[in-house]
C-alpha cells in the first residue's frame, strides 16, 4: 500500500456530501482488468520463484516463500537427538485451538481415539472466535446444497476442487444442526425458522449468524464441550516440526512449552493439522483482521515434510478493513453490513463498485480508487475510502445498526467513531488464506498420517472464498477429519519409536542449502509475530 | 508522549497506542494476555487506575488506549470454578443450574460485575434472570460476553457469572427453543438423497461444462 507523511489532518473533517447513485456493473473482461492490475494476488511485485520443496517452481508472495523455504528453528545450534522415549503416545495429535481443531478433537474423542490437543496460546483463540458475519447453509426455500455448490464455485471463479465443495454443501445442514443442539443461539425469524442474511457473490440469501458475534457464540459453546470431553489439552505449546516415521509417514511432532521452553516429543499414529492462516505475515505490508498466532506454522511443518500445497498464491483482502483510527489498523467491519445496505463512497463522495460484488473484486476497487488519487488521506499517511452504515438505519429503520451489529457499534465507540451516524474509513485488510495444504475429502495430505482441516487447508475456495463458506467448511471439514483420522489411527500398522526421526528437516535443510549456497535462510515457523522491533503495518 | 505504568513500572510512550501496542512499544513480549487482538476472545483483560481517581476500572487491554498518569496490568487469566455437563442430558434444564451452580442464588446485589464488564453487560441482572429461570433474557443480556471472568474477580458471593450464563444460554438454545423448522426439512430432503444425484453429476463434469453450469447467478 501506498503510504505518505503523516499529517494531522482528521480525516472526519470536510466530509463531501454522499451521492446515492449506483455504480455500474462490470464485465466479466473489466473485472478481469480491474482484478490483475490491483487485487495484489495478481501483481507481479513482492514475489518470489520457489526453489526448493513440492512447490517448486511456483511463485509466491515473498512472505509466504520466505517461511516456506526456512530452516528449522530446532536447528540454530544443530538438530537435537531424538529422545529416547517421548513424552506422551497418543492416537491423534491434534495441532490447533480453533473451530477446527476443536471439532476435530470433540469427534475423534468420541470416536474412541486418545486425543492430545496442542495449541499455540489457549484453546480457542482463532479466527474463528472473530468470525462475525455468519455462517452459508442453503435452507431457503428455493436455495438448495446445489445452488450453494454452484454458487462457491463461480466465487472461488471455478478453481474450487468439485469434490471438496459437494461434501462442505451436503454436510452443512447436519453439522449446523449439531451446533443447535448444543444450544449455539443463531438468530431466528418470528416464526423460529434460522434467519437468512445475504453475502457478497451469492445468488440466494444463506447465512445465519449470531448478531455480529457469530464465532464468538459458536467458540463459547465448542471450548466448553472440548473442556468437558476428557480431551487432554495443552496450551501455549505450538508444534514447532513434525516428526518422520516409517517410509516417511508423519508419526509425530515436537511441541515446545513457551512459558519454560522445553521440547515436548509426541509418538501419534496420526496428526491432524488444524493451524490456521497466515495474516500475521502481512503480506504486501497489509493490515491484517487475523488473530494474534496467524503465522502459516502449519504450511511450513507440512512442506518441509513433502506435502504439496495448493493455490498458496491467493489470499483473501477483504475490503473492508478500518484503516482509521490508526491503532484498529486491520480490524474488520463485516460484509454483513454492505449485505445489510451500507454504501461505500470515495473522497469525492461518489459509489465507484457495486458493494454485493465478489470481494476481491470490492478490494481492488478500493484499492484503485486509492491509487488513482480518490481515497480519503489518513493523518498516518494512509489511504481509505468511506464506508457508510447510516444507509441501513434509512432503509431499514432506526435502530437496526445497533440491533444487527452491536460489536462493531461497541468496538468504533471505543474509538470515537458512532457508525450509527459517520461513516468508517476501511481499506482491504489481509484475511484470509484461500489456499493451503492439498488434502481429500477426508483430509489426507500427500503424507501417510498427516490430515489437514480448515484454513491450513486448500481446495474448498479455489482462489477466491465467498463470506461464510469458511466457517462451514471449520465445521464441516473439523468434524469429518477427526473422525476420519481417528478411525485410521486407531488401525495404523504399529512402529516403534527407534523408528522416529527428524530425517525430514535435515534433507530439507540440505536441499535449502544447495539452493541457497552461502545464504542465511530465516527461521520459521515464527510462532508469534514480533511488534517489538515492527510496529504493526498501518500504524504509523 | 505520555507517562503511564505498566505493570507497575514507569514508561514513556506515545499517544494513540492501546495497551497491548504499548507493551510492545516498551519492549514487552506479550504471550500469555494476548489473543485475538479484535476484542473478542477475552485475553486481555486488564485493571487500571488513573491519576486522582480512587476508583478500579477494568477494560480489555486490545481495544484500550492508554493515557496520560494511567497504571494498567493485564489480567491474563483468572481461575474459575467450571461445571462439567452435557448440556442435552441434563433432566431439568432450570434444575441443572442450581445443581451444577448451586452458589448462583446467592447474589447479593452489589452490582460490581456489573461496574466490572469491559463489555458494558449488565451482569447483575443476568445472574438474576438466571436464578428466575428467565433463560432467553439471560441469552440477550449477555450476548456479547468475551467470557474474559473480570466478573469473578469482583463477585462477593464467589460466583462465576460468565460461566452461569454460558450454561444458560446454552440450555435456552438446547432445551428451550424449538428446533428450527427450515433446518429440519432441509436435513430431511437431504437424508432422502434428494441432491445426491445432481451433486455427483456436476463432481463429474468436466472443468469447462462445470463452469458453464455455474457461471450464472
Amino acid at each position: 500500500m501506498t503510504v505518505e507523511n503523516p499529517s494531522s489532518l482528521n480525516p472526519y473533517d470536510n466530509l463531501p456530501a454522499f451521492d446515492p447513485g449506483e455504480p455500474g456493473s462490470f464485465s466479466p473482461e473489466e473485472r478481469e482488468e480491474l482484478l490483475r492490475r490491483y487485487y495484489p494476488d495478481y501483481r507481479p511485485d513482492r514475489k518470489a520463484t520457489l526453489h526448493v520443496g513440492p512447490n517448486k517452481g511456483e511463485v509466491l508472495p515473498d512472505e509466504v516463500a520466505s517461511i516456506l523455504e526456512s530452516r528449522s528453528i530446532l536447528a540454530t545450534e544443530g538438530l537435537p537427538a531424538v529422545p529416547s522415549s517421548p513424552d506422551i503416545e497418543v492416537d491423534l495429535l491434534v495441532i490447533g485451538g480453533g473451530g477446527a481443531g476443536i471439532m476435530a478433537s470433540i469427534f475423534a474423542q468420541e470416536a474412541g481415539a486418545r486425543v492430545l490437543m496442542a495449541t499455540k496460546l489457549r484453546v480457542g483463540d482463532s479466527n474463528t472466535v472473530m468470525a462475525e458475519g455468519g455462517i452459508q447453509v442453503a435452507l431457503g426455500e428455493d436455495d438448495s446444497p446445489v445452488q450453494h455448490f454452484k454458487d462457491a464455485y463461480r466465487g472461488g471463479h471455478f478453481t474450487g476442487d468439485p469434490e471438496l465443495l459437494s461434501v462442505l454443501v451436503r454436510e452443512g445442514p447436519e453439522v449446523i444442526s449439531w451446533l443447535v443442539k448444543k444450544g449455539v443461539l443463531f438468530d431466528r425469524d418470528p416464526s423460529g425458522n434460522l434467519s437468512l442474511r445475504k453475502g457478497g457473490g451469492t445468488s440466494r440469501p444463506r447465512l445465519i449468524s449470531a448478531k455480529d458475534y457469530t464465532g464468538l457464540e459458536v467458540v463459547r459453546v465448542l471450548k466448553e464441550d472440548l473442556l468437558n470431553s476428557g480431551v487432554n489439552i495443552w496450551e501455549f505449546s505450538p508444534a514447532v516440526e513434525l516428526l518422520q516415521g516409517p517410509e516417511g509417514s508423519c508419526a509425530g511432532a515436537v511441541l515446545r512449552d513457551v512459558d519454560n521452553g522445553s521440547l515436548k516429543w509426541v509418538k501419534a499414529n496420526a496428526v491432524l493439522l488444524a493451524t490456521g492462516g497466515a495474516g500475521r505475515l502481512h503480506i504486501g505490508d497489509f493490515a491484517t483482521s487475523n488473530h494474534f498466532g496467524a503465522t502459516g506454522d502449519g504450511l511450513v511443518m507440512a512442506y518441509r515434510m513433502g506435502a504439496r500445497l495448493l493455490n498458496m498464491e491467493s489470499f483473501q483482502y477483504h475490503p473492508t478493513g478500518v484503516i482509521y483510527p490508526s491503532e484498529m489498523a486491520g480490524m474488520l467491519i463485516t460484509e454483513a453490513v454492505r449485505g445489510a445496505g451500507a454504501r461505500m463512497f470515495n473522497r469525492d463522495g461518489k459509489r465507484f463498485v457495486q458493494e454485493l460484488e465478489t470481494r476481491d473484486v470490492v478490494a481492488a476497487s478500493i484499492i484503485r480508487e486509492c491509487e488513482e488519487g480518490r481515497g480519503v488521506r489518513t493523518p498516518s499517511g494512509h489511504h481509505g475510502v468511506y464506508l457508510d452504515l447510516t444507509s441501513i438505519d434509512r432503509e431499514m429503520g432506526e435502530g437496526t445498526v445497533e440491533r444487527r451489529f452491536p460489536n462493531i457499534v461497541k468496538l468504533m465507540g471505543k474509538h470515537q467513531v458512532d457508525c450509527t451516524k459517520q461513516p468508517i474509513l476501511v481499506y482491504p485488510t489481509l484475511h484470509y488464506q484461500n489456499g493451503g495444504i492439498a488434502s481429500d475429502t477426508s483430509g489426507h495430505t500427500q503424507v501417510e498420517g498427516l490430515y489437514v482441516a480448515g484454513e491450513a487447508s486448500g481446495g474448498v475456495h479455489g482462489k477466491n472464498r465467498l463470506m461464510g463458506n469458511s466457517l462451514l467448511e471449520v465445521f464441516v471439514y473439523g468434524r469429518r477429519v477427526g473422525v476420519d483420522a481417528a478411525r485410521e489411527a486407531m488401525s495404523r500398522k504399529p512402529f516403534s519409536w527407534h523408528e522416529v526421526n527428524l530425517g525430514h528437516v535435515d534433507r530439507f535443510q540440505r536441499d535449502l542449502e544447495k539452493e541457497f549456497p552461502g545464504t542465511s535462510r530465516p527461521e520459521a515457523p515464527i510462532l508469534f509475530p514480533d511488534y517489538r522491533k515492527h510496529p504493526h503495518p498501518a500504524r504509523s | 508522549m505520555i507517562q503511564v505504568w505498566i505493570n507497575g513500572k514507569e514508561w514513556q510512550v506515545p499517544e494513540g497506542l492501546t495497551m497491548i501496542q504499548a507493551m510492545w512499544h516498551t519492549g514487552h513480549e506479550v504471550i500469555h494476555g494476548i489473543g485475538c487482538l479484535g476484542g473478542v476472545c477475552g485475553a486481555c483483560a486488564a485493571v487500571y487506575r488513573m491519576p486522582g481517581n480512587f476508583r478500579l476500572f477494568n477494560a480489555l487491554a486490545c481495544q484500550t488506549l492508554v493515557k496520560e498518569g494511567m497504571a494498567f496490568s493485564l489480567i491474563a487469566s483468572y481461575p474459575t470454578q467450571r461445571a462439567h455437563y452435557d448440556i442435552e442430558q441434563i433432566p431439568d434444564a432450570k434444575e441443572g443450574l442450581f445443581t451444577l451452580y448451586p452458589e448462583s442464588a446467592t447474589c447479593r446485589n452489589c452490582n460490581a460485575c456489573t461496574e466490572v464488564c469491559p463489555q458494558g453487560i449488565d451482569v447483575r441482572t443476568s445472574v438474576w434472570q438466571a436464578a428466575f429461570g428467565d433463560f432467553k433474557g439471560v441469552a440477550e443480556t449477555t450476548m456479547s460476553c468475551v467470557m474474559c471472568g473480570l466478573c469473578v474477580s469482583r463477585c462477593i458471593a464467589e460466583m462465576a457469572p460468565h460461566e452461569i450464563a454460558l450454561y444458560a444460554r446454552r440450555a435456552y438454545g438446547s432445551r428451550e427453543l424449538p428446533f428450527p423448522e427450515n433446518l429440519r426439512q432441509r436435513m430431511d430432503s437431504i437424508e432422502a438423497g434428494t441432491y445426491d444425484e445432481e451433486l455427483v453429476r456436476l463432481t463429474r463434469l468436466s472443468a469447462d461444462q462445470l463452469k458453464t453450469e455455474c457461471g450464472a447467478k
